[in-house]
């Protein structure tokens, strides 16, 4: 019982009652940073830094500051996307597809309950799962090079037909167009910049918080000036809010489900938070017998991204704590900050530094405690928001984006850009092409590309390569099947398979 | 709700406003990094000195990998005495490769270095690489059977790292050699682990935790003499490849201030590097000492430039 010796002595230096006070200071000041658009975990964390350096907080308590801050942003992200259909950062982008159509529905205290437990489900069960397997699971990171990146990469590609829309070739279209965008910046493998026209400003590519607030944020405010907040959720009347128990056990298999895809992405350095959501949606409502209503309000197409982007940030934590890599873009940002603390993370970091690593565990297990405590009752302030006036809210949003995007790089030239996406989000809208596509294809298209051009490196251009290891292979599988299930067995099979890394279709 | 969120950025953009009149470092990155890291603890070791009347500001001027800076300094600030930017390797190679839009490298003033990252080149543990000449040996026989992993993409630092070993251990043929960049040291270890790639290289501080756990295997350092703390690591030196690469970091200051301003920063710098803080910083962070001050130190970077030109011209990076 190592682990909760070590875990005791985690509480013991993490739960003073000045650290308690700043995680809930963190979780306060994080769900606020999440929820506002254009300010996501990764830049509310980077923010922070400087702050919890001219506080001179020691390393622990600058670390649960932080991590508070992280999970919180992690939290708050899904608000916006439930009320206002934007979302606060970018691993929220999938449940903007069911929160807002329940908000619409008068539905919104249910799904921000929903949201909240499930986030707190995925986050409690990673932080476990990153106490136990943690030493195991930094081997699996060694197991995946070039090809199976790709692969993973090309598997969530192939499950995106369908997404919010029903004409796949428009989701299809609208990856594209993200994949063109993400090629937009300094190219790795030739180290040439492409499509950057000579501006500086575009040589590390176009930021994708700048394309997701403009997709969405701006996009909306356009939309609501056009129709007058028809279709919008402001204004609309609120039930009584009640814990909703029987959705709540509803979707427990959801949470469950989302939190194991969301974990072993997050596990995977390089895949992240985003993928992970998007995975767990996916998977969500492939397996389900009522796919037609996911999109319009399913609580299901909540619990499950949400469980797994929470997941997937915990799961996040194991390639950074044990092998340096960050899993994402605010495990880099955590890293950074532990290498500021002099706290190098590597193998050793656990057995050299036990106070360092059970500390954060169990600063990451309060501000988990401290969030749903703090989430589900503040659901009612939350959904005030919507009481609010269009003609204070809507400048408001506007406002928060501008000055979230300017803080991103100080340069107004990103704004241009944001507004420039709005416009490409509203033409979007009305010709009924989803905008999520976009924004996974600017997220992994990088990412994607990069390693399939390392591939074909290491491998003197041999396309085999690609298919030469069994977790390719079982990625390929996987990957294919999601791609023509839909297509050709819906109507043969109630239940197609399951479009996950599932180890029995590793025969081959 | 939204008074909160409004006090919420308000705090939050106090910390990125400028005041006027106080010692100011840019950083041309995001908190956190190397050159941030640079600013911080300059910044720090300069008030504790007493060589600044206030604290140093730190401001965090991101994109185009320092460009931005670059060209902020050079266009908006060029006769401001009282800023200075982190540099290091990054930021030369940058210039020599053309990447800041057409900037170089005498619009700025170099004032100095005060430590290095030395350079480092690993395989897995169970490689059959003994020591570095075996790899070189390897990569004669058969240039595409060794693959090396590196943190910065092609024709950053350690790209250039190995071209340059390679070119003095007598293999020239730069546009043979394999290389796969990927985001930073750590993930090119585990490529390295994973059996993906034959070596990798990097910065040494980078490593440590991997070289202490036995994961990986290191064969040669690329500095002048062994790190201490790793003194069982060979240099390059010894086994007849005379390179040295060191991450070095330090600062410059813009063109148009004057002479008496410049030797100032000179002073400054020497003593931040002398100074008991720093030497123990160093030591935490795994840097070596790297001490070039100066006039000197402008030559070194001239010196740099041309060189970095050179290779970057030989795999087609520049024409």
């Amino acid at each position: 019982m190592d682990i909760l010796a070590n875990l005791a002595m985690g509480f013991e230096i993490a739960a003073s009652p000045y650290t308690l006070l700043l995680a809930v200071i963190g979780c306060f000041v994080g769900t606020i940073i999440g929820a506002l658009p254009g300010l996501g975990p990764s830049n509310g964390v980077a923010l922070l830094i400087p702050i919890s350096f001219s506080m001179g907080l020691d390393a622990i308590s600058a670390l649960v500051l932080l991590t508070s801050v992280y999970y919180g942003a992690m939290y708050g992200g899904r608000i916006s996307s439930i009320l206002l259909n934007i979302p606060g950062d970018e691993p929220a982008m999938m449940t903007t597809l069911d929160g807002y159509p329940m908000a619409r529905q008068g539905k919104a205290g249910e799904a921000l309950v929903i949201s909240g437990v499930a986030s707190f489900v995925g986050a409690f069960l990673a932080t476990i799962g990153l106490m136990i397997f943690a030493p195991y699971l930094a081997q699996v990171a060694f197991q995946f090079g070039p090809a199976e990146y790709f692969a993973l990469y090309m598997l969530a590609f192939c499950t995106l037909g369908g997404i919010g829309s029903n004409n796949q070739a428009k989701a299809a279209l609208a990856a594209a167009i993200g994949l063109a965008i993400a090629m937009i910046g300094m190219d790795q493998t030739t180290g040439m910049p492409r499509f950057t026209f000579g501006e500086m400003h575009l040589m590390d590519g176009v930021d994708f918080l700048v394309a997701i607030v403009g997709l969405f944020a701006v996009a909306e405010v356009f939309f609501f000036i056009e129709t007058h907040g028809k279709d919008s959720a402001i204004g609309v009347k609120l039930g009584k809010i009640l814990v909703p128990w029987r959705m709540l056990k509803d979707t427990t298999g959801a949470m469950l489900r989302g939190t194991g895809i969301g974990f072993v992405a997050g596990v995977l350095p390089g895949a992240g938070a985003s993928l992970g959501s998007f995975l767990a949606y996916m998977a969500e409502k492939s397996s389900a017998r009522d796919k037609s209503t996911f999109g319009k309000g399913n609580p299901r197409g909540v619990a499950a991204p949400e469980a797994g982007n929470n997941a997937a940030a915990g799961g996040a934590l194991v390639p950074m704590l044990t092998l340096g890599v960050p899993g994402s873009g605010t495990t880099a940002v955590l890293l950074a900050l532990l290498l500021t603390l002099n706290i190098t993370p590597g193998p050793l970091l656990f057995t050299e530094r036990p106070e360092v690593v059970w500390s954060l565990i169990a600063a990451l297990l309060i501000a988990n405690v401290v969030l749903l405590l703090m989430n589900v009752p503040m659901v009612k302030v939350f959904v005030h928001i919507l009481s609010v006036p269009a003609w204070i809210l809507l400048p408001g949003v506007t406002m928060v984006a501008f000055v979230g995007i300017y803080s991103l790089t100080g340069s107004s030239y990103d704004m241009l850009m944001m507004v420039g996406f709005g416009a490409l989000g509203y033409i979007m809208r009305k010709l009924d092409i989803p905008t999520v596509p976009v924004i996974l294809g600017i997220l992994l298209g990088n990412a994607m590309e990069d390693n399939l051009r390392r591939a074909m490196v290491l491998s003197n251009g041999d396309w085999t390569f690609l298919f030469s290891t069994p977790i390719a292979i079982g990625l390929w599988i996987a990957a294919l099947a999601g791609f023509l299930a839909p297509i050709f067995l819906r109507k043969v099979l109630k239940t197609p398979p399951l479009p996950e890394t599932d180890p029995s279709l590793n025969e081959d | 709700m939204k008074y909160l969120s409004r006090a919420a950025i308000a705090a939050l953009m106090t910390s990125a406003a400028i005041p006027a009149a106080a010692e100011e470092c840019i950083a041309p990155a995001n908190p956190g990094g190397g050159w941030d890291f640079t600013c911080r603890q300059v910044g720090r070791i300069l008030t504790e000195l007493g060589e600044v009347p206030n604290m140093v500001q730190v401001t965090n001027l991101s994109g185009a990998g320092g460009g931005v800076a670059y060209t902020h300094v050079v266009g908006d600030r060029n006769d401001d005495p009282e800023v200075f930017v982190a540099a290091s390797s990054a930021t030369t190679t940058r210039l020599a490769q053309n990447a800041f839009a057409g900037a170089t490298a005498d619009q700025v003033r170099w004032v100095g270095s005060i430590g290095g990252d030395p350079g480092v080149i690993v395989v897995a543990n169970d490689a059959p690489y003994q020591n570095l000449n075996d790899l070189v040996e390897a990569v004669k026989a058969d240039p595409s059977k060794v693959a090396f992993a590196g943190g910065s993409a092609v024709g950053g630092f350690d790209h250039l790292k190995v071209l340059m070993m390679l070119d003095k251990a007598g293999f020239t043929e730069a546009r043979q050699v394999k290389y796969i960049g990927l985001d930073g040291g750590a993930d090119a270890i585990t490529q390295t682990v994973g059996g993906f790639a034959q070596a990798m290289t990097g910065d040494l501080s980078e490593i440590t935790g991997f070289i202490r756990s036995g994961d990986v295997r290191p064969i040669a350092v690329l500095s002048e003499e062994r790190v201490a703390g790793f003194d069982d690591v060979p240099t390059a030196k010894e086994q007849g490849v005379d390179i040295v690469a060191m991450n070095w970091r330090g600062v410059y200051v813009p063109k148009d201030i004057s002479d008496e301003r410049y030797n100032e920063w000179v002073e400054m710098l020497k003593k931040v590097g002398a100074s008991e803080q720093w030497q123990s910083i160093m030591a935490e962070n795994g840097l070596a000492p790297y001490d070039i001050f100066g006039a000197e130190f402008e030559t070194f970077v001239a010196d740099n430039i041309a060189q970095i030109q050179a290779v970057s011209k030989e795999i087609g990076l520049l024409k």
